[in-house]
């Protein structure tokens, strides 16, 4: 019953810091189709939970900010266009690429666009199951297929946001090129969703 | 070479393309209504418009803004910010001022977009500027009093 409760929690999107991302070949000896794409999944949670993509895909309020997920300052809010408030859009303070400080350390993350993810994408606090899910659900996706969910991972510049998050921030796990092989391999065998 | 136009004068500049907007327009230009206050994007007293929105200038790296267009709080002109003006002085916002422009900036982009914002509204858009005379209530007040002298 702990145990389970343990895995529940470890499984649950919470901030995934300092690991490494094995690719698909690692995950070869797996035969059932099923049982490999669920794994292959699994493996791309290490990106998805990471705080680089949790930070933006909040379920409620606006953005966390930093690898401890801690609130955002100055205090930010969603805004209609998931773009922050009438006055204070997230371009107030976000340029077209990260910009180190000056004459302290840290730098202030930036990409053209930059922007929360819908409400509908939101993952932080659920289960690689439930975003699994998620992300395969048209009605949630934004639209997309399969396909587009595997540019969208592979090649989308603000998810290589990622990998390249500027001094002072933890990229996220492995890299883009494995993010998007995994990405492939998951749909080729199915794109099934962890229990 | 950096090409702007800083309230409406365009202007070609030779500084590294790295070089902060608030340094050009305080050292190079010597437009010093626009103040330096924390140089990391959390006061707000560094407000500017970029291209008719408002701007942190010390997270603006030049090279990053070539061609646009700047409007310091030198160069503000129109209904919105002459009504945040008057409301600022009739109510003592400014207090030791150095947030001020910042604020004003920040205010009168607000009331481009929502012209009788509520106070949930004049929140989100102002709490990214802080006053550490903490002159909140005056700001919020006065903005509310700038927005009904727009009502006419």
């Amino acid at each position: 019953m702990r145990l389970s409760f343990l895995a529940a929690a470890v499984l649950a999107a919470a901030p995934a810091l300092a690991q490494d991302l094995r690719g698909p070949d690692a995950f070869a000896d797996i035969a059932d189709d099923s049982a490999r794409s669920a794994a292959l999944f699994a493996e791309m949670g290490k990106v998805l939970t990471h705080p680089r993509c949790l930070n933006c895909h909040p379920v409620e309020g606006g953005p966390t900010q930093g690898d401890r997920m801690q609130a955002h300052n100055p205090p930010v809010i969603r805004g209609e266009a998931d773009f922050g408030a009438v006055g204070m859009n997230c371009t107030t303070c976000h340029g077209s690429r990260n910009v180190s400080f000056t004459g302290s350390p840290g730098s202030i993350p930036g990409h053209e666009p930059w922007a929360l993810a819908p409400i509908s994408m939101g993952w932080v606090g659920r289960s690689l199951g439930e975003i699994c899910a998620q992300m395969k659900d048209p009605e949630r996706n934004g639209g997309k297929t399969l396909e587009q969910l595997h540019e969208h991972n592979a090649e989308d510049g603000l998810v290589g946001w990622g990998w390249d998050p500027g001094e002072g921030r933890e990229p996220a796990p492995g890299s883009q090129k494995i993010f998007g092989e995994l990405t492939r391999a998951w749909i080729d065998s199915g794109a099934a969703c962890p229990s | 070479m950096i090409h702007l136009t800083v309230n409406g004068r365009e202007m070609s500049l030779d500084v590294d393309p790295d070089t902060p907007l608030l340094w050009v327009l305080r050292d190079e230009l010597r437009l010093t209504g626009t103040k330096f206050g924390c140089g990391v994007a959390q006061c707000g007293a560094c407000t500017v418009m970029l291209d008719g929105m408002p701007r942190r200038s010390c997270v603006t790296p030049v090279g990053m803004i070539d061609n646009a267009s700047v409007t310091t709080i030198e160069g503000m002109e129109g209904p919105e910010i002459s009504a945040v003006q008057a409301a600022w002085a009739a109510s003592d916002v400014p207090q030791c001022g150095w947030c001020q422009s910042g604020q004003v900036m920040s205010a009168t982009a607000l009331l481009r977009q929502i012209p009788k914002p509520t106070d949930e509204e004049i929140d989100h858009a102002m709490g990214g500027n802080l006053c550490r005379c903490a002159t909140y209530v005056r700001i919020r007040q006065a903005i509310h009093d700038a927005a009904r002298t727009l009502e006419g």
